[in-house]
């Protein structure tokens, strides 16, 4: 393992003796994965279990599991949760690239005043107008939609600037070499662009899944209907079965309900680092 | 009254050429004070003058002159960067067109803005005029569903504030005072001596003075109002006890993944995943960890140490202590993630040469190290700040609702419990109000330090 890179200048003071620091990092991955799995614990156990505080798996996995995705059914919350971080994370990536391509290759008058209105809403965060955007909605009558969770949230400052970055730092001949050959603005914006976009793609798909697939405070506002909730908020009812605290099934629909973003995290953490480092902007 | 205003305004036009331009001349003054006093007028215009009406409050009329004064200097804002312009010292429209190349295709003048309409009519129908409407709601006593709604002008308002004209205006100016005076005391002194040190801790009692006159000028509470005070208190406490806590463990971890493993994608990956885990999800964790009867916290307390903790939901700090635990796990994922990316960035020549130079672990990482992280840390700051605001709303909803009696109830949350649970749109749009304006502060405060001090080298 040391000897790997041998054409990198050894760093001695990086190295010295190793073992204390992985001691040390493997305590630390384990305290930040305590409370999960603790979770993961008390999801196989019933009340019975957990109040005698027994440390090993209990016997009621089964049953929490069905009364969390049967008697509740959490898998029809799941399944609105990835269809609204479905529909948004793909609207807003080529609404964003759409807001890309008009800012990087196109000239137009009134260009600052656009610029300057979607940078504006940088410091205009949802929650703040929450209450007025709660009267709003309701008002076009779309309480207990998918519209009402997928629409507002269409359109980002975060994604129209990233793609802008990312397309300003491409070469000048790129577009020139598909100008002469006549390719329209959409042709050279799905052969070209895109083609060398991935990396930014994959990291404003992580960014907007995770974001969106943990969306509580407005879909709990605008959505009544349990049967159109959201996972977030489907979580809450959960809390209290048949007039009782149970925390077996409790902890077992939260750890489900982080598969979905953990995976889409995981799978993706590559083109997401490197992509990241474009996109700090929120 | 309004009259007054309006004059001060003219005369404020006027400075503003004197003071602060090279080229002066008669139409300068005269467009100058002519847009400031429009500016001023705005808000007068677009609320009726209520705010000057006679049965109001001294508080009123003081808020109303606030408003005047930020019509008038957003008014001269806007034109010093036309007056820049025709001086051609400002390179603000090539900034603000942003590109090096701009344009490229020659086509029908309709194309880009076909690209653009779906992101402008969003963020025009979904961001823009709510954010109108949350400042109109907030002039109004409404209740969420009626039709009818009464205007209060700036009443919503002066109920969060205490009932003194003179103590509004002189605790600001006190603390403001203090953060000038110590940065010229600071100054007049010289690199590592005494006078120094003493000047740079005066410079940070100054700036947690601004956050004890804002306790001050917030209501306490009794004879109708509201006690935002305690509001306040809440968010200060929880969004500082995050941003610390959350931050400098965040840093530590990062410092001792990145010197041991280089690249080593599996402890990265063990570090960070919490990224992916939601406020709620976490909320419904430490729930469970902190759970009175069924919880593991309180149950380890008792048998391992004999300590019998109470419910922490019926007491102030354990509350708030549970609240930023929880929350600072959610985030420190993120923040080790970007503080990982950040000691990438550092110069490993310039640690080589500490070391050379028999610098000691903790100085290398205080004279070296640490400044490198500054934009960073920086960038940090302000998302984890934002997370305090706002994300942490549904985790506070699982552990605690708010209780004992609000005091973790911070801003958003109470939002939420006034205009919603309590249906008073009015006043919880007040409240929204000042949320808003700490935002801006706080965005406006980034970008004018982002492009001083920080630097993103590259990225």
């Amino acid at each position: 393992m040391m000897g790997f890179n041998p054409g990198v200048k050894k760093r001695t003071w990086l190295r010295g003796r190793n073992w204390p620091y992985h001691v040390a990092l493997v305590a630390t991955a384990l305290g930040i994965a305590f409370p999960l799995l603790y979770a993961t614990l008390i999801a196989t156990q019933n009340n019975t279990e957990i109040f005698a505080f027994q440390m090993r798996p209990g016997s009621a996995l089964v049953s929490n599991f069905e009364s969390v995705w049967v008697n509740r059914d959490f898998a029809g919350a799941m399944w609105n949760s990835t269809q609204q971080a479905l529909y948004v994370t793909t609207g807003k990536t080529i609404l964003s690239l759409m807001a890309g391509l008009a800012f990087v290759y196109f000239k137009f008058r009134g260009k600052w005043l656009v610029f300057f209105l979607v940078l504006v809403t940088l410091m205009m965060p949802t929650e703040v107008m929450i209450l007025a955007m709660f009267r709003l909605v309701s008002g076009f009558g779309w309480q207990d939609t998918m519209a009402s969770i997928v629409v507002p949230f269409l359109a980002s400052a975060t994604g129209a600037f990233l793609f802008r970055q990312h397309f300003s730092n491409m070469p000048v001949e790129l577009l020139e070499a598909s100008q002469i050959d006549g390719a329209t603005p959409v042709k050279f914006l799905t052969r070209v662009l895109i083609p060398l976009s991935w990396n930014v793609i994959a990291a404003l798909f992580v960014i907007q899944f995770v974001y969106t697939w943990n969306m509580f405070l407005w879909p709990s506002l605008i959505i009544r209907d349990e049967s159109a909730q959201v996972t977030q908020v489907a979580l809450q009812t959960l809390t209290n079965i048949d007039g009782a605290l149970t925390y077996g099934p409790l902890m077992l629909a939260a750890i489900i309900a982080s598969i979905p973003p953990a995976v889409v995290f995981l799978l993706m953490q590559k083109p997401f680092m490197s992509g990241f480092a474009l996109g700090q902007d929120k | 009254m309004l009259i007054i205003g309006l004059v001060v305004a003219a005369l404020a036009g006027l400075a503003y050429v004197r003071f602060l331009f090279e080229r002066r001349d008669p139409i300068r003054y005269a467009v100058s004070s002519v847009v400031a006093v429009g500016g001023a007028a705005v808000t007068p215009i677009a609320m009726g003058r209520c705010g000057f009406a006679p049965e109001t409050s001294g508080v009123d009329h003081l808020m109303a002159y606030g408003l005047m004064a930020a019509g008038a200097a957003v008014a001269l804002v806007v034109l010093r960067s036309v007056f820049d312009r025709q001086d051609g010292v400002s390179d603000d429209s090539e900034a603000f067109a942003g590109e090096i190349r701009s344009g490229g295709y020659r086509m029908g003048w309709w194309v880009p803005w076909v690209l653009l309409a779906p992101t402008l009519a969003i963020l025009i129908i979904f961001l823009y005029t709510p954010a109108v409407q949350t400042f109109t709601l907030s002039t109004r006593l409404t209740r969420l569903g009626a039709p009818r709604s009464v205007d209060v002008c700036l009443g919503n308002f002066s109920e969060l504030l205490i009932a003194s004209p003179f103590r509004l205006v002189a605790y600001p100016l006190l603390a403001i005072g203090l953060v000038y005076g110590a940065r010229f005391w600071r100054t007049r002194t010289s690199f590592a001596t005494w006078p120094r040190r003493a000047a740079d801790v005066a410079a940070i009692v100054a700036m947690l003075s601004v956050f004890v006159a804002l306790y001050a000028m917030f209501s306490p509470g009794g004879g109708g109002n509201v006690d935002f005070r305690s509001v306040y208190l809440t968010t200060v406490i929880i969004s500082v006890g995050i941003v610390v806590v959350g931050m400098s463990l965040g840093l530590a971890i990062a410092y001792l993944a990145y010197r041991s493993l280089r690249g080593g994608s599996v402890y990265r990956t063990l570090l960070i995943w919490p990224y992916a885990i939601s406020p709620a999800v976490a909320g419904v964790l430490f729930f469970m960890i902190f759970d009175p009867t069924a919880g593991i916290f309180t149950h380890t307390m008792d048998t391992w140490f004999g300590i019998d903790v109470p419910n922490y939901r019926e007491s102030t700090f354990l509350a708030q202590t549970a609240i930023i635990l929880a929350s600072s796990w959610k985030i420190l994922g993120y923040n080790i993630l970007f503080y990982l990316a950040g000691f990438q960035a550092v110069s490993l020549d310039q640690v080589e040469a500490a070391v050379i130079d028999g610098a000691s672990p903790w100085q290398r990482f205080l004279k070296v190290v640490w400044p490198g992280l500054s934009p960073i840390t920086f960038f940090l700051l302000v998302t984890n700040l934002t997370y305090a605001f706002f994300e942490i709303y549904a985790t506070i909803e699982f552990m605690t609702r708010g209780a004992p009696a609000g005091d973790t109830s911070v801003a958003i949350y109470e939002i939420i419990r006034v205009g919603v649970n309590n249906g008073d749109l009015g006043r919880g749009a007040a409240q929204s109000v000042l949320l808003f304006i700490a935002v801006i502060g706080i965005t406006l405060w980034q970008f004018r330090t982002s492009g001083r001090r920080v630097t993103y080298g590259g990225a």
